[in-house]
């Protein structure tokens, strides 16, 4: 564990710290496939949050404030960030989206953040945040060491269970190349209209159809790595091949019902 | 009368024949009769019907005109959801996809010359056929019931009248009055329903009439969701619910419909209302068809639904006797769609697809408290078997509860649209 010992994750101390081993943003960089061939930040792993400042002057503070008195913005506040349930800063007009997945028990932590960050839609599929995303992993591994800084109590400790938990996540890029069987993906579909309705009429359950191929993909890996809670979701995940996703997402981005 | 693949295909109309692709025509298309217009039934057939473009001729049978489903029943006794939001009619299967609903009931099935009878005289031939006609009640279960004391004593397991009829007993029950719920042995068809039941009773009786007092008798030693219930049962009407399980004679119970009383292993109760759930067995066309084991369940092949005894003939739903699945209209829908699929490789040549199963039921506690329990399946040689499962947990906090019953409305909205849309 990187932070034993009252280390405090400031600046150098804690880069020395850096371990290019877990495989975390994974599951949900493949959008991305630049990201795949970098080493990425495994849940010990914080970077330099000197660097981190920087990162945050070009990429959040148009939007974002942090540090004494910081108030909602465009985005939320971003005091505390760690460890705080998703959508529950008080009096910040959230998307749907992002309240549901607060009240399906998204935490952020490092592993999270990490994935939110790299690909905001990928983890919030509605999320208002336009933000294309942080593809170097060190860089957010930077920012991230930044944002922490401002939510120093001992349970946002990025390494108190569960943030610890490593994940392995071995998406290579051709699974997000993969060219879905669209065939399979109608049959598996029927499935998924139990609840989502193929029209996209949604009521309580969110629609599915139509929905960009790459969106579908990542979506329905952070379900299987259990990065998006959702007990139904999950389980239903859990048994998808990365075939079974490819082609799942082939047939709802074009759905003809 | 008898008819044929032929004379059916004259007499279908041109808003029909449209739908048909024009090379078909004219031929003889495989037939598949569908038997019950349910959760197994309409989503099979919508299924057979929108996935082969015209190239099958499928037929629905299905004796009532609107069908009511049972989930969410219960919110309707709860007073959570309509009557008229409970009914479904088969008018867009028809128009949309083609299919020949006949409102009829299939009497019986000669599988050596493949020909369902209706009870109006019609005899259809097919080349498969698919059962999912759901429960039947077992004769003297509870010895003093029957159907004809349904109204004293309304079972409300089929959806429609008896569910209006038990709701308006609950409401209009004397001040302080007993509800009693006599609970079924397993297996039946929605093992959470008569728990998620007693907690709409309760909801109108705490705000209706909060002195009254609920019995339920139950030959079970547990059920499902039984935490969760009780728990919510403790928080939402604290008082009002007792339980009587087997170590204390609920397996050894009659009614007197007459007077009212229910003899719980010789002990007698006086109850106001009297909801009767009997043990059930699958409905009585499968066994007619001589589907069923002893136990009156008809046993199916695990990878495509199919009869065990005929190998032209998939049974669904309630009626199979299939492994881990609960008999809920989940279940159901989703085993629709792994026959239709077989089906369609039989008759029309189309890839075949290893089974998919899934399950999720959710149940309402209370005003915005839904729960839920499901599970993915998949075929062994023996059963279908469950994989992998999650449940609601204890303890949750409000926000997620009222976002599970949210979710529920979602799925019924699903649901209804993959059986009838
Ligand atoms: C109170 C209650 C609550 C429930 N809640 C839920 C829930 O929340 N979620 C869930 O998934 N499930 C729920 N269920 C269970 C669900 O209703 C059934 O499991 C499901 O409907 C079974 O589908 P089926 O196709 O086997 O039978 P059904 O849906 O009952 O359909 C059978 C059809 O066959 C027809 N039929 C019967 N015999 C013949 C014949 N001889 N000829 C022609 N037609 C015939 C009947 O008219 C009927 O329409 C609930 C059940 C109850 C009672």
């Amino acid at each position: 564990m990187g932070m034993r010992g009252g280390r405090r994750q400031t600046g150098k101390a804690v880069t020395a710290y850096r371990r290019a081993t877990g495989a975390l943003a994974l599951a949900l960089g493949l959008g991305l496939g630049a990201a795949l061939a970098q080493p990425t930040i495994g849940a010990e792993d914080l970077g330099d949050a000197e660097k981190g400042r920087a990162h945050w002057q070009d990429e959040c503070a148009d939007c974002h404030q942090i540090g004494p008195g910081a108030a909602n913005d465009i985005g939320p506040h971003l005091n505390r960030v760690f460890g705080r349930r998703a959508a529950a800063v008080a009096d910040f007009p959230y998307s749907d989206s992002i309240r549901r997945m607060g009240r399906d028990g998204l935490y952020w932590t490092l592993r999270t953040l990490d994935a939110y960050i790299e690909n905001p839609y990928s983890l919030v599929s509605g999320t208002r945040m336009d933000y294309p995303g942080l593809t170097d992993a060190e860089d957010r591994a930077d920012l991230l060491a930044f944002i922490r800084l401002h939510s120093d109590r001992p349970s946002d400790m990025p390494e108190a269970a569960p943030t610890a938990r490593r994940v392995e996540v071995d998406l290579p890029p051709e699974v997000l190349e993969m060219r879905g069987d669209r065939e399979w993906g109608e049959y598996l579909a029927s499935e998924c209209t139990t609840c989502h309705q193929r029209d996209g009429a949604a009521s309580g359950i969110p629609s599915i159809t139509f929905w960009p191929e790459e969106r579908f993909v990542v979506a329905m890996h952070a379900y299987r790595e259990g990065l998006r809670p959702h007990q139904v979701m999950q389980t239903i995940a859990r048994r998808l091949t990365d075939e079974d996703i490819a082609a799942l997402a082939a047939y709802f981005a074009t759905i003809d019902d | 009368m008898r008819i044929h693949r032929r004379t059916l295909l004259a007499s279908m109309g041109a808003a029909t024949a449209a739908f048909a692709a024009p090379a078909v025509i004219g031929q003889t298309r495989p037939r598949v009769v569908v038997i019950g217009g349910g959760s197994g039934g309409a989503t099979a057939a919508r299924y057979l019907a929108r996935d082969s473009d015209g190239a099958l001729d499928v037929v629905l049978v299905e004796p009532t005109r609107t069908y009511y489903t049972c989930y969410f029943s219960n919110l309707y006794l709860g007073g959570f959801w309509g009557l008229a939001d409970l009914g479904h009619s088969y008018g867009t299967l028809a128009a949309r996809h083609g299919i020949n609903v006949i409102h009829d009931w299939a009497t019986g099935v000669d599988r050596d010359a493949q020909t369902v009878t209706l009870a109006g005289g019609a005899v259809l031939d097919y080349d498969r056929l698919v059962l999912s006609p759901g429960i039947d009640f077992v004769e003297d279960s509870v010895p003093g019931w029957s159907v004809t004391a349904q109204n004293r004593m309304p079972h409300a397991y089929k959806a429609g009248s008896q569910t209006e009829l038990l709701k308006a007993q609950v409401e209009n029950m004397r001040e302080g009055g007993v509800f009693a719920m006599v609970a079924p042995p397993n297996p039946y068809r929605c093992p959470p329903g008569p728990y998620e039941r007693i907690s709409m009773v309760a909801h109108v009786l705490s705000e209706r009439n909060p002195t009254a007092k609920i019995l339920i008798v139950d030959p079970k030693e547990s059920f499902s969701k039984q935490a969760l219930f009780e728990e919510g049962w403790a928080r939402h009407y604290p008082g009002m619910i007792e339980r009587v399980g087997p170590d204390f004679g609920a397996d050894n119970v009659s009614v007197d419909p007459e007077a009212m009383t229910i003899d719980i292993d010789g002990m007698l109760e006086e109850v106001d209302v009297c909801n009767v759930i009997p043990a059930q067995k699958a409905g009585r066309i499968a066994e007619i068809a001589g589907l069923t084991n002893e136990a009156g369940w008809a046993p199916v092949v695990p990878a495509n639904m199919k009869s065990r005894m005929d190998d032209r003939i998939h049974v669904l739903g309630d009626a199979s006797a299939q492994g881990d699945m609960p008999k809920s209209g989940f279940s159901a829908n989703s085993q629709a769609k792994v026959a239709a699929n077989a089906i369609r490789h039989e008759l029309l040549e189309a890839r075949l697809f290893p089974a998919r199963y899934s399950n999720t039921c959710w149940s309402l506690i209370a005003d915005d408290d839904g729960v839920k329990v499901g599970a993915s399946y998949e075929p062994t040689e023996e059963k279908i078997a469950s994989v992998d499962s999650f449940i609601s947990q204890t303890g949750e906090d409000a926000e997620l509860r009222r976002q599970t019953y949210e979710e529920s409305i979602g799925w019924y909205n699903g649901i209804v649209a993959d059986m009838f849309s």
